[in-house]
């Protein structure tokens, strides 16, 4: 596997950029702040292989916690809920040192 | 367009006939009969029929996923959920490499996707989605519900999951952390339950009744019938 650049732990954000054609991030998590809780290993470019093409080098595949209300700006829910999503390496950048309560470190 | 006699004959009825002197199935026909077909049905069968035309695939290997698809069911699941209530062991197997735990029961989930074990405590509960399509453990629980696929559940339980758990019937205690977990890449989820009370001494076949397939979406929890924990 690729060294992952990231460690559980890490704070990160999404990417808000756009992308043209296929891609697995979600557009309600892009632009947003959370921790990395997992590596789950690194697989084919989903991107790639939407275009028939290998999807090599593999990329390596965050579990990412992000706070609800942190998504969700008017968040009906408790403030203690939480999301998970899949995120792929070359869609975080890291943001530590950027706003975050200490009650969200990895469980 | 001219008829195409190799294919016009096929839509009204399955039939067998002889390929390189081999019997030769032709692929499930469409499951209901309300015409005129849909754009996206036509679409599939003029795609299906073309990867057979062209080698790519053979009606039998289609005909064997979707036989491998029938095989899965909630059940299997449960029977999942219930051998982990009663083995810590194997509790602990099945977070740790989901995959192997299943073999180990004899479900093989295949090289497509991943899956991830997620457990409700006392603290959290967990409940799943794929906001982009509608990712799903299907070697595990077999292919899912419809709303599982609507866009009505898919946007609407990340934006507010308690709601949603609400208008299934479950209330989750605000002390409780919600965790959604959104399958947007290459992993599958799967909910593990919390035992409830009242299921003390139950045997792996009598807790695996109570586990439906909600219970492993996390839009449900398991419930001990009222007519078994009076008897209890």
């Amino acid at each position: 596997m690729a060294t992952p650049r990231f460690r559980v732990g890490d704070v990160v954000r999404v990417d808000a950029r756009a992308a043209l054609g296929h891609c697995r991030t979600p557009f309600f998590l892009r632009g947003k702040t959370g921790v990395i809780v997992g590596i789950q290993g690194a697989f084919h470019d989903p991107e790639k292989l939407a275009y028939h093409k290998p999807g090599l080098p593999r990329m390596v595949l965050y579990k990412v916690r992000f706070k609800q209300p942190e998504i969700w700006p008017n968040y009906p829910g408790r403030p203690h809920d939480q999301l998970e999503a899949d995120i792929y390496e070359h869609w975080l950048i890291r943001a530590d040192g950027e706003a975050r309560s200490d009650s969200h470190a990895a469980a | 367009m001219p008829p195409h006699d190799d294919h016009d004959h096929h839509q009204d009825h399955e039939h067998t006939h002889e390929h390189d002197g081999q019997p030769h199935r032709h692929p499930p026909q469409r499951d209901h009969d309300a015409d005129p077909a849909s754009p996206y049905e036509v679409l599939e069968q003029a795609i299906r029929e073309l990867l057979i035309e062209k080698g790519v695939l053979t009606a039998e290997e289609i005909y064997a996923q979707v036989d491998l698809m029938d095989s899965r069911t909630p059940a299997l699941g449960a029977k999942v959920v219930a051998r982990a209530w009663v083995d810590p062991a194997y509790k602990a197997r099945l977070l740790a490499d989901t995959r192997a735990a299943l073999a180990e029961l004899g479900i093989d989930i295949g090289t497509l996707a991943d899956f991830r074990t997620v457990e409700n405590t006392a603290d959290v509960h967990n409940v799943i989605v794929c906001t982009l399509c509608s990712c799903y453990p299907k070697l595990l629980l077999g292919i899912p519900p419809a709303w599982y696929k609507s866009l009505a559940y898919r946007s609407r339980v990340v934006i507010d999951p308690r709601g949603v758990l609400k208008e299934f019937g479950l209330e989750i205690p605000d002390n409780v952390e919600v965790r959604v977990h959104d399958s947007t890449a290459d992993l599958r989820y799967f909910v593990l339950p919390r035992r409830p009370e009242g299921t003390e001494g139950w045997s792996v076949e009598q807790l695996a009744e109570i586990v439906t397939r909600d219970c492993m979406i996390g839009t449900a929890v398991p419930v001990v019938p009222p007519i078994r924990a009076a008897a209890e």
